[in-house]
């Protein structure tokens, strides 16, 4: 199933994990980012409501 | 109905958080697929050995990192011409994913040279022309960071990204006329000679589609994320006025 | 447009007006070059027009914050906008000032430094012919700089990260040019490239920069 990559194993290998820990850093921090503000937002709105 | 009906806001979050999921879940299964196949299911290339496989994930990156700034682009004129806000924050939620993935086409580019051309970095042309993308990005951001007023920082924005261009395209010619290269021609031409093997080629297409809808998803998301942090912005100001 | 000019070069060589620090930022670069890669004379020899040309970019550079700030701070650029004169006009005559008065004697100033770079002889009259073509052009777009970022507290930084991109053309066919001269090469191609890119600039690059500041200065 694994492929042989021969003697050139690490060298993919290590440029797969970079290019997908850099997206997976870019994805996290996107939701996060995304999840804050979308919550701070319904907080703020929520209380303005209410305060008239 | 014209397309411009997006250009609300509020209308833009709504159908934007419709076609998010689907975005998210082609892309995702795109880029599986895309990825297994290339790493499990291509051969080795004759004179590349096993290292050939690292194209799954340099080109659509690198194809990304110039479609970022091109979407940039066309956004900042639509703002620049028609002032929707929706388009200048969509610019500004694309730049740090083209940052992204102009690192990525660096990163990889450089594991890649180093048993091909035994040195990590070279100043071939290609190469150099996308450090200068990423300084352009790195400026655009800071520039987006830097200025308070949202109006201001868009107009600012957008013209540099406009100068921006003309001189990055400057600067891919003068780099091709400073040092002639190590790097191959085009991947994917429709001059067979120079193109992969159909073998690669496949699996290429399918990770290239799956970038690309990854992109969309992930701009589409920060634009909403956007929208919100101004609206955020606004009640404050409200809030602080009526106080 | 003269009285302008005029203005402006005046207080350019007012004392505090920074003329002058440029130019001994120059000389710095250049005398700390050796120190930090070695006194062979070959070596120095073979980089010395690229050294001279960046050295020339970075006190050019330097020089940029102060182009419109003061201006800015005192107000006389809100009234330069509503004057009669166009805004494109203002700024092309504010990067005019900034060439005459940083530009021009980086040029006549870098054979000078040339001579303690161990320049080739036949490089001197190229470089001179360089910097003369392409300095305009980094002042015109240094000026696009400083306007973007004229009303920021701490925009001198970010000045540079913006400029410094856009330099990037115009820095490779200048020292492509000065270099070639240096080695006795044709310098034809570079410097009608250089020269594009200066007409270019100089001729597209105000309308962006008015642009700009009219966007600040709403």
């Amino acid at each position: 199933m694994w492929p042989d990559l021969g003697k050139y194993g690490e060298t993919v290998l290590s440029a797969y994990a970079a290019s997908l820990l850099l997206l997976g850093v870019l994805v996290v921090l996107t939701l996060w980012r995304g999840k804050r503000v979308r919550r701070i937002m319904e907080d703020l709105e929520q209380r303005m409501r209410r305060d008239g | 109905m014209s397309i411009w009906e997006y250009a609300n806001p509020r209308k833009f979050l709504q159908s934007s958080e419709r076609v998010m999921p689907v975005l998210w879940l082609s892309s995702g299964v795109l880029i599986s697929v895309g990825l297994i196949w290339g790493f499990f299911f291509t051969p080795d290339d004759y004179r590349q050995g096993s290292t050939v496989k690292i194209i799954f994930l340099h080109v659509p990156a690198a194809l990304m990192a110039i479609n970022a700034w091109f979407m940039m682009l066309v956004a900042s004129l639509i703002w620049v011409v028609r002032r929707h806000h929706v388009s200048a924050l969509a610019a500004k939620a694309a730049a740090p994913v083209g940052i992204v993935m102009t690192l990525i086409a660096l990163a990889t580019g450089a594991i890649w040279g180093q048993p091909m051309w035994g040195t990590w970095w070279a100043w071939d042309p290609r190469l150099t022309s996308f450090l200068v993308l990423f300084l352009f990005y790195l400026g655009y951001i800071a520039l987006w960071e830097a200025i308070d007023n949202p109006d201001t920082a868009a107009d600012l924005t957008a013209i540099l990204c406009l100068v921006g261009t003309v001189f990055a395209v400057l600067s891919r010619y003068a780099v091709n006329f400073w040092n002639q290269g190590l790097h191959q021609g085009a991947s994917l031409s429709l001059d067979e000679k120079e193109n992969v093997a159909d073998a690669f080629s496949n699996p290429l297409y399918v990770c290239m589609a799956g970038f690309a809808l990854f992109f969309l998803a992930l701009v589409f998301y920060r634009t909403g994320t956007e929208i919100r942090a101004r609206r955020i912005k606004a009640l404050l100001a409200r809030q602080r006025q009526e106080a | 447009m003269m009285a302008l000019l005029i203005r402006d070069l005046r207080l350019a060589v007012r004392a505090g007006g920074g003329f002058g620090l440029g130019l001994a930022f120059f000389l710095i670069v250049t005398v700390l070059v050796p120190f930090a890669v070695g006194p062979q004379s070959d070596l120095l020899a073979r980089i010395a027009p690229g050294v001279l040309w960046l050295g020339a970019l970075l006190s050019c550079l330097l020089s940029l914050d102060r182009l419109l700030a003061l201006d800015w701070e005192d107000g006389s650029l809100d009234l330069l906008a509503t004057a009669p004169l166009p805004l494109e006009a203002v700024i092309s005559i504010k990067a005019l000032a900034h060439w005459i008065t940083t530009g021009l004697p980086l040029v006549l100033a870098a054979p000078l430094l040339g001579v303690l770079l161990n320049l080739p002889l036949d490089g001197y009259r190229w470089l001179v012919v360089s910097l003369l073509l392409g300095t305009p052009a980094l002042s015109v777009i240094g000026t696009f700089g400083a306007a973007l970022t004229v009303g920021l507290k701490r925009g001198g930084l970010l000045l540079s990260l913006l400029v410094m991109p856009l330099y990037v053309p115009t820095l490779i066919f200048g020292a492509e040019a000065a270099r070639r001269g240096a080695m006795g090469m044709g310098v034809e191609t570079p410097l009608l490239m250089l020269a594009g890119i200066s007409a270019g600039v100089i001729a597209l690059m105000p309308f962006a920069s008015a642009a700009v500041l009219r966007i600040n200065l709403r």
